[in-house]
């Protein structure tokens, strides 16, 4: 017997809202199964996990802080995505975003600089647009492939980082930590409500999506992008040009991941430390596979990632899971998504007897 | 030791790990694929070998334990790409968070305990040379197994039939085919031996290189393996050349010592990553077999 993969004649929208879904419950169920095989709380821990974030305003509002820079960076990585182009490595431009930003405060320490916020954000987005565009440059002139030189850059970033935190950039007065100085009040983005951490960065990453919205979905360029995704042969013969697109989604993805890392440290941060991004970059790609790629989907994908990691750390202090839970959390989460959305796209076809 | 010695000795062994997991993916991308999970794979390896040797004092089951569990985390990834026909970036990098993940949850309770590594072996003869021969000579079993099977594995590749069909099915997956090869059985077969050999690599550094359990101790290396095979241009010869180079870049300020230089660490950290877009720039016009 052989069994074989049928494409659906149109993709259901049954798949597009069934496959996370579907995900999450055999996610849940499967972490049921291996807490308990560790001979952790399981029950107590998927409580934890997926409703003490809700139980708050406290910790709802810590959920809305992580979504902000996961759901702007995974926008900007999907429009690149749809289109055939993969930059996984978010993770650099954020980091680079976050360093152009931090130079402001760095050097003028007691905010003596014009709009001061607005340059760290320009700087910020426009440094992870021109780290990014290093990748399209090598892939449209030499066809480089960007998946590994994206992903070298990240590394290259996280290097960069590590020089400057523990040589020109240190805090002098910071025990030695490798972290800049604290950033004047001038160089912190406003919040939203009173006594909690969200600021208007989740405004940034809204209006992101409402752009990638348009986009995608209602501009003629998404309708580019889509076919060089979908059929590049057929893009191929309208005429749409390969490397505008290859340089446009780039650039907008090195753009959000900018934005993101900026907001970051004039955020919640306050300054530039090590562990500036704490693997967003990677996590925002797990957002926009589990988001479908599409926009709307997508802030409803980094609500949940958020609502996780917030659950996590409460978890890790009602059950005793390991940090390490969520990153299996969303291992799995991303793997069943991406076994269920084929499982509903396509049909499956089993053939006895000899093979076809 | 001298600086010098101190290196001579040292850099096979931080180079082991590296090859390890590179000749695997190697072997994975040579059959059209590209699994971007290897450090998870290898921090799962690490963290199984590590639990294995620190209960039975057995290193050669905490290698096959690590090569087994790590080679079904990658079937995973190839249920993913090969049967489900998922996209293969976001599937490696799934199976690479999942990982990592098993390994910090597995590991957890083994935090800085530490366990005995292998003793080092010298050749027979040639470790009398003086200044080469107690460094560069004497290794740990692993190391000349590695050495060995790296040859096997050039031989394999280069000489067989089995090595002409794996080229095959990356050149023109259609065409082989249409001859008659099971595509999807040989690259599976080509996932779970990338896996298996992370395993090793994870082992390797967990239970000999540093024998003590610390999470996130794969600290990049599976990153650096998949930068090599592209260094190395998918190459068994270049990939071990590229090994011992990176090997001994990873020992950073150490080598700087020895050179007498002073460069800042983070330089020599990122140079694996800047040849590697280099020779990805060098290579790509003649070659599109990633991506």
């Amino acid at each position: 017997m052989k069994l074989r993969l049928i494409r659906r004649d149109a993709a259901s929208r049954l798949a597009m809202f069934g496959a996370p879904v579907l995900a999450l419950v055999l996610t849940c169920l499967t972490s049921l199964v291996l807490f308990a095989a560790l001979g952790l709380p399981a029950g107590k821990a998927l409580h934890a996990l997926l409703l003490k974030p809700f139980l708050s305003w406290y910790s709802f509002s810590e959920v809305l802080l992580k979504m902000a820079p996961l759901l702007l960076i995974a926008q900007g990585l999907a429009i690149g995505f749809r289109a055939n182009v993969f930059n996984i490595g978010a993770e650099g431009q954020f980091i680079i975003g976050a360093l152009c930003a931090s130079a402001f405060p760095v050097y003028f320490p007691d905010g003596n600089f014009p709009l001061m916020l607005l340059a760290m954000i320009l700087a910020g987005g426009l440094g992870g647009m021109a780290f990014a565009s290093i990748a399209a440059g090598l892939r449209t002139r030499f066809g480089a492939s960007e998946i590994l030189v994206t992903l070298m850059l990240s590394l290259i970033a996280v290097q960069i980082l590590n020089y400057l935190l523990l040589g020109p950039w240190k805090d002098p007065r910071g025990f030695n930590f490798p972290q800049t100085v604290r950033f004047p009040e001038n160089a912190l983005l406003p919040l939203l409500f009173e006594n909690v951490r969200p600021n208007i960065s989740l405004i940034f990453a809204l209006g992101g999506s409402l752009f990638a919205y348009l986009m995608m979905e209602k501009h003629f360029l998404g309708y580019q992008l889509r076919t060089a995704g979908l059929a590049p042969k057929a893009a191929l013969y309208a005429g749409f040009s390969t490397p505008r697109m290859i340089w446009l989604t780039l650039a907008l993805g090195g753009l959000a991941a900018g934005i993101a890392g900026a907001s970051e440290v004039a955020g919640p941060l306050g300054q530039l430390q090590r562990s500036v991004s704490s693997g967003y970059g990677y996590a925002a790609i797990i957002v926009a596979y589990v988001g479908g790629l599409r926009p709307v989907g997508i802030v409803a994908s980094s609500f949940l990632i958020s609502v996780l990691y917030i659950g996590g750390d409460s978890a890790t202090v009602s059950a005793g899971l390991p940090v390490a839970a969520v990153e299996v959390f969303q291992g799995m989460l991303l793997a069943f998504y991406l076994l269920t959305f084929t499982l509903i796209r396509f049909r499956i076809h089993f053939e006895r007897g000899a093979a076809a | 030791m001298s600086a010098l010695e101190f290196l001579l000795a040292g850099t096979l062994a931080a180079a082991l790990p590296l090859l390890l997991a590179a000749l695997g993916e190697m072997v994975v991308e040579k059959t059209g694929l590209l699994n971007l999970g290897l450090e998870g794979m290898m921090a799962i390896g690490a963290a199984i070998a590590f639990i294995c040797v620190y209960h039975t004092d057995a290193h050669s089951l905490g290698f096959l334990a690590a090569a087994l569990v790590s080679a079904v985390l990658a079937l995973i990834f190839a249920a993913l790409v090969i049967v489900v026909q998922a996209n293969q970036v976001a599937a490696g990098l799934a199976v690479g968070v999942l990982g990592l993940g098993l390994s910090a949850l597995f590991g957890k309770s083994y935090e800085s305990q530490t366990i005995s590594g292998l003793e080092e072996i010298g050749l027979p003869v040639l470790s009398q040379i003086p200044v080469v021969g107690p460094t560069l000579l004497t290794q740990d079993i692993v190391v000349w197994l590695t050495l060995l099977g790296t040859v096997g594995l050039w031989y394999m590749l280069n000489k067989t039939k089995l090595g002409l069909i794996i080229t095959a099915v990356g050149e023109s997956a259609e065409a082989a085919r249409a001859i008659g090869y099971p595509v999807g059985l040989i690259r599976t077969i080509a996932v779970a031996f990338g896996g298996a050999m992370c395993g090793l690599a994870g082992a390797y550094a967990s239970t000999v290189y540093t024998p003590l359990w610390a999470d996130g101790m794969i600290a990049g290396r599976g990153w650096i393996a998949l930068a090599l095979v592209v260094f190395g241009t998918w190459r068994t010869g270049r990939v071990v050349f590229g090994a011992i180079l990176f090997g001994v870049l990873s020992l950073g300020e150490l080598t700087a010592q020895a050179i007498g230089v002073a460069i800042p660490s983070q330089v020599l950290a990122s140079l694996p990553y800047i040849v590697t877009i280099l020779m990805l720039v060098a290579i790509s016009r003649h070659q599109t077999r990633v991506g």
